[in-house]
């Protein structure tokens, strides 16, 4: 009996061509659709990158933040003070605010990694609390109250309001795509073989050599990294800040963890899977108000008890189905 | 004077930030558990003691006596029901469903209560005073807070150290396996344990909405709060709590002693510094 090593399935093949296909007329959206399907699609790939992101870091890294909403805000903060005060144009300061929210995270991760499991996550908060009463102290963006974009800056970004609709859009979908890409082949790496082994078991991992700590830093400072220019990006689209909306725990954090939870947390497919049920859910029922936000805790908490791999990992465990293959399987050929 | 007066308020108002804490370093000594949701089940428990009041007319800390035991029931029924079922080697099930909680409840009684903040009236109590010091006048509304906090804390303790309850929380804590080949059912100890947080929960609820305003978001600091004076005492340290809440207290009245936006600020930054110089706290007792 032979036996051959594959990391792709048909499955994997098809779905392949079929992303590419599909990222191909999402690019094209601006030429098929409304301003109202820009926003839709753009907002669909923010809470995207944000839940890949949050779950590389709970779903593989081991390191659960109930704080990223600290660099969401402090992203966004950074493309304020970029624009307003530095004179750089906004889609040029997303890449700032990455730079700038990577360096900050790495003092914040030195005090948080202290603390461990669940006390991580509550201290990843405070932190969040301390950046949000920080920027409200400052006056000069507007204090407690918060400022807007001076509309001579959106102007100078491009001259017409559909144009620049355009490259906010074809900018959320590529930091989305970008960041499902980024983690697709972080998780095939070296690295997203440490992560995967720490997802597993951490006591193991270290008994064979793996430098866990090194590994958690380096995912915690990337994903802050990117989250900052998402945050940058979502107040691009909103044109004004203050500290309570740049730094909510609840649209920032509590949606993307039952984003990660509902799909699947430490699969790759999960996240994906979750930000559609998230936004079918949120089509039907954000109308109920706070009792859409009951149910969807709801949902996270009956899904945690009852499969805890979420609505993916139920998937694969029952068809054997992998669309984004980090693995390497061993098949049987007769 | 004005110093002095602010610090004495700190250190009484430490009181309540350790009723915060004991619930929740409680639980985490037994099971590892932190409750995310502590904050939101301290104000439901204010919430509670709001019904309760309007409906029988009681003396707000009158009403102890019957939110204490409401509470620890529901606690127990939390636990047995819902949290036992997440407890194991994996960190993520039960942070993430009292996660999913904090939401529910936040929500629930926002359906329930609206926006509206509310206060409960402790009459007489909530506006006499007597001085301490030329410009220092105590309240006995955060004296009988503090004193509460002392008493339950050493309440925890006895209990903790002194009764077969408490070894058998001990037994779990240490090692819950051998625990069970000893005879105990670690589920209903976990029960248990939740079910005396919850009464703490109820008390600390209580005197939540006796002092100040709430309404049903303020949860979350709450829990941020109990947390903070946890780590600044040391894990798994009953006492290290109330030493951590004064601190946290004490660091609060200062930063708004220079600014009143520094009051929240000056309490994180105090729990920061902690964590940065002692990461174990000051009075550490388990490892995290």
């Amino acid at each position: 009996m032979n036996t051959s090593i594959t990391r792709a399935t048909p499955e994997s093949r098809i779905m392949a061509i079929v992303s590419i296909l599909l990222i191909a007329l999402l690019a094209a959206a601006p030429w098929w659709g409304k301003t109202a399907d820009l926003r839709l699609i753009g907002e669909f790939m923010i809470y995207l990158s944000l839940a890949c992101l949050w779950n590389l870091l709970a779903g593989y890294a081991g390191l659960i933040s109930v704080g990223q909403q600290a660099y969401v805000g402090f992203g966004g903060y950074m493309l304020f003070t970029c624009a307003i005060y530095l004179g750089i144009s906004p889609l040029l300061a997303i890449p700032v605010a990455g730079v700038l929210g990577a360096l900050i995270s790495v003092p914040v991760a030195l005090l948080v990694f202290r603390l461990r499991g669940a006390y991580f996550a509550i201290g990843t908060w405070v932190v969040a609390e301390v950046f949000r009463l920080g920027f409200a102290q400052i006056s000069s963006l507007g204090g407690g109250s918060g400022t807007s974009l001076p509309i001579k800056v959106m102007k100078e970004m491009a001259r017409s309001k559909w144009m620049r609709e355009m490259m906010v859009f074809e900018t959320a979908l590529l930091l989305g795509v970008g960041t499902l890409l980024v983690t697709y082949l972080l998780l095939r790496s070296r690295i997203g073989l440490g992560l995967t082994a720490i997802r597993d078991s951490e006591v193991a991992s270290v008994s064979l050599g793996v430098r866990i700590e090194r590994i958690k830093l380096i995912t915690y400072v990337a994903v802050a990294g990117i989250t900052s220019m998402i945050g940058a990006l979502i107040f691009i689209t909103k044109l004004r800040i203050t500290p309570d909306a740049a730094f909510s725990v609840n649209e920032w954090t509590a949606f993307v963890i039952f984003i990660v939870v509902i799909g699947g947390i430490g699969t790759i497919e999960g996240p994906i899977l979750g930000t559609i049920i998230f936004f079918l859910l949120r089509e039907y029922l954000s109308d109920l108000g706070s009792l859409y936000l009951m149910l969807l805790g709801g949902m996270a908490i009956i899904i945690m008890i009852v499969a805890p791999k979420g609505i993916w990992g139920y998937v694969r465990e029952r068809f054997d189905l992998s669309l984004f293959p980090v693995g390497y399987r061993v098949k049987l050929d007769k | 004077m004005e110093w002095v007066n602010a610090i004495i308020q700190g250190i009484l108002i430490g009181g309540l930030y350790a009723l915060f804490a004991a619930g929740l370093s409680l639980i985490f000594g037994v099971m590892r558990l932190v409750n995310i949701a502590h904050g939101d089940f301290i104000v439901a428990a204010a919430y509670l003691a709001y019904v309760v009041v309007a409906a029988t007319g009681l003396h707000p800390l009158v009403s102890l006596v019957i939110i204490v035991p409401l509470s620890a029931v529901a606690g127990y029924a939390l636990q047995a029901g819902i949290l036992n079922r997440t407890i194991g080697d994996d960190l993520l099930p039960p942070l993430l469903v009292t996660f999913g909680l904090s939401v529910i409840l936040q929500n629930g009684m926002l359906e329930l209560f609206t926006a509206d903040s509310r206060k409960l009236d402790a009459g007489l109590l909530d506006i006499q005073n007597f001085n301490l010091l030329p410009g220092v006048n105590i309240g006995y509304m955060p004296l009988l807070m503090f004193v509460a906090a002392i008493i339950v804390i050493a309440g925890l303790q006895y209990i903790f150290y002194r009764t077969s309850l408490g070894r058998a929380f001990r037994a779990v804590s240490d090692d819950g396996e051998i625990a069970q080949i000893m005879g105990l059912d670690n589920r209903k100890i976990f029960a248990a344990a939740m079910a005396l947080s919850f009464g703490v929960i109820a008390i600390a609820g209580v005197f939540l909405a006796v002092r100040a305003n709430f309404d049903p978001f303020v949860g979350p600091s709450r829990l941020i709060f109990g947390f903070e004076a946890v780590i600044i005492g040391g894990l798994g340290n009953l006492w290290g709590t109330l030493v951590g809440g004064i601190i946290l207290g004490v660091a609060q009245a200062i930063g708004a002693q220079i600014d009143p936006g520094w009051q929240l600020l000056a309490g994180h930054i105090a729990f920061l510094l902690v964590l940065a110089i002692k990461p174990r706290g000051l009075f550490p007792r388990i490892d995290g």
